[in-house]
C-alpha cells in the first residue's frame, strides 16, 4: 500500500499535541470542506485531511500510524510483520487495500469487520459519485457505467479492495444537480447492517446552443434587420429536432420568443420551454447595392431612435 | 460479465421519507431532525409532529446536515445556521445561474 504522511498533511510537527492537531484540522476542513469550498480539489484534499484527522485524534490509531514508520509519501511500503498482531487483528491484503480502508478498519484497537468482528449491526458506507451528462442524455435519459472500488472482507474476512460495476439508468429530466440514490450499492453491511447506498450527483455539461435554466433552455436567435422589421418564419434548432418559428414584424432585440414545452422534460410529468432571445445582427461586410439600399432606407425614414433624449433632458433640468 | 441495469430513485419532492427513514438514511437522529425542523433548517410536507413526513430532497439536506456535525462538531443550531446559509448561498448561485442563461451571449 501507499504511504501517506498524515502529519504533514495537516501541518503538524510528528511531536504535536491533541489540540494542535484539532486546530490545524478545522483550519484547513473550513477551507476545504466541499459542501462550502470552492475550492479546485476540495473534495479530493478534504477526503485527505478528514482521513489523517480521523487516525491522528485517535490516540491508539495515532499509535499504530506511528509504528508504521516515517516514508517518503506515495511509496509502497508494508506494515512490520508484527504491527497487524499488535493493533488490527484483521487480516488485510497489504497490496490491495491503502491506509484509510486499515484505519476505518479499526475501531479504538478493534477491527469492525470480519467474522469475529464486534457484533454491533454497522451499516456499509455510503458513496457519492458525479455523473457528467450532456443535454441530449438529460432530454432523452441514459445509462451509464459506474466502476467503484469499495474495501470489503472476503469470505475469510480478510480486508481487501473490491471492484464494483455497475450500469445506471439516469431517467429523462435529470438535469443539473439533480440528486438521485441507488438503495443497497453502496458499501457491504456489517453484522446485518444494511448495505450503504450509492448517490449521484447528475451535472450537466454545457451546451455550445442551449443554455439551461432548470427545465427551460435559452436560445439566441439571431435576426436580420429586414427579418426583425417585416416579420419572417426561421427554422430554429430544438433538443427534439429543428422547428420553424414565426418572428412577427416589429421584433425587437432582446425580445424572447417562447417555443411552449420544447425545454427539458420534467420528472413526474410536463416539459420546461424554450426562449429564443432575439438579437438583431447586422452583416459585417456588405457590397455596393445593399449600401445604396440602406442609403435610400436612411433618407426615406422618419424614426429617430434617440428623439427621447432632448425630453428627458428638458424633464431633467425643469425638476432639479 | 454481464452488468445488470440499475433502476435509481429520485431525490426530489415528488417522493416521501418517513422521519425514521430518513433518520436511518442521512445519519442524523430522529431528535436531531426534529431539533432542525424546530430551526426551520429542515421542512416537513406535513404538520403531524408524531409522523412526521419530508419530500426525498430533504435527504441531500439531512446528509449534508450529517457531514456537518461530523466534520465540524457542530451542535444542532450550529448544523441548522450552517443549513440555512448554504441554502442562501446555493439561492442565489441558481439565481446567478439563471439570470446568465437568459443574457444573450452570442456577440452580434
Amino acid at each position: 500500500m501507499k504511504y501517506k504522511d498524515y502529519y504533514s498533511i495537516l501541518g503538524v510537527e510528528r511531536t504535536a499535541v491533541d489540540t494542535d492537531i484539532k486546530k490545524a484540522y478545522r483550519k484547513l476542513a473550513r477551507k476545504y470542506h466541499p459542501d462550502v469550498s470552492k475550492e479546485p480539489d476540495a473534495e479530493a484534499k478534504f477526503k485527505d485531511i478528514s482521513e489523517a484527522y480521523m487516525t491522528l485524534k485517535d490516540s491508539e490509531k495515532r499509535a499504530a500510524y506511528d509504528q508504521l514508520g516515517k516514508h517518503p509519501p506515495g511509496q509502497e511500503f508494508r506494515p512490520p510483520p508484527d504491527w497487524q498482531r499488535e493493533f488490527s487483528g484483521a487480516r488485510f491484503a497489504a497490496d490491495d487495500v491503502d491506509l484509510a480502508d486499515l484505519f476505518a478498519s479499526l475501531r479504538g484497537g478493534q477491527h469492525r469487520g470480519g467474522q469475529d468482528g464486534g457484533r454491533m449491526p454497522m451499516p456499509g458506507q455510503d458513496y457519492e459519485v458525479s455523473v457528467h451528462i450532456t443535454l441530449e442524455e438529460a432530454f432523452h435519459g441514459t445509462k451509464v457505467d459506474l466502476d467503484l472500488t469499495m474495501p470489503e472482507y472476503d469470505a475469510n474476512g480478510v480486508l481487501h479492495r473490491a471492484a464494483h460495476a455497475f450500469k445506471a439508468r439516469i431517467p429523462k429530466g435529470a438535469t443539473d444537480g439533480q440528486r438521485l440514490r441507488l438503495p443497497g450499492k453502496g458499501g457491504k453491511g456489517f453484522n446485518g447492517g444494511r448495505d450503504g447506498d450509492l448517490y449521484i450527483n447528475v451535472v450537466l455539461h454545457p451546451h455550445s446552443l442551449f443554455r439551461v435554466s432548470g427545465h427551460d433552455l435559452y436560445l439566441d436567435l439571431p435576426l436580420t434587420p429586414w427579418e426583425a422589421v417585416l416579420g419572417a418564419t426561421v427554422q430554429v434548432p430544438t433538443p427534439s429536432g429543428p422547428v420553424r418559428l414565426k418572428v412577427p414584424p416589429g421584433t425587437q432585440g432582446g425580445q424572447q420568443l417562447r417555443l411552449s414545452k420544447r425545454g427539458l422534460p420534467k420528472p413526474g410529468a410536463g416539459e420546461g420551454d424554450l426562449f429564443t432571445i432575439v438579437q438583431i445582427v447586422l452583416p459585417s461586410v456588405i457590397d455596393e447595392r445593399e449600401k445604396a439600399l440602406f442609403k435610400q432606407l436612411a433618407d426615406g425614414s422618419t424614426f429617430d431612435p434617440r428623439g427621447h433624449y432632448d425630453k428627458e433632458v428638458a424633464y431633467e433640468n425643469r425638476t432639479h | 460479465m454481464r452488468i445488470e441495469l440499475t433502476e435509481v430513485l429520485w431525490l426530489n419532492q415528488h417522493h416521501e421519507l418517513h422521519i425514521v427513514e430518513l433518520a436511518e438514511l442521512s445519519g442524523l437522529s430522529e431528535a436531531e431532525i426534529s431539533e432542525l425542523v424546530d430551526c426551520g433548517a429542515l421542512a416537513p410536507i406535513n404538520a403531524d409532529t408524531a409522523q412526521l413526513l419530508f419530500d426525498a430532497q430533504c435527504l441531500v439536506i439531512a446528509r449534508t446536515a450529517c457531514r456537518l456535525r461530523d466534520d465540524f462538531d457542530l451542535s444542532p443550531q450550529g448544523v441548522a445556521l450552517a443549513l440555512i446559509l448554504l441554502d442562501r448561498v446555493h439561492d442565489l448561485e441558481a439565481q446567478v445561474g439563471n439570470l446568465r442563461a437568459r443574457m444573450p451571449h452570442r456577440l452580434p
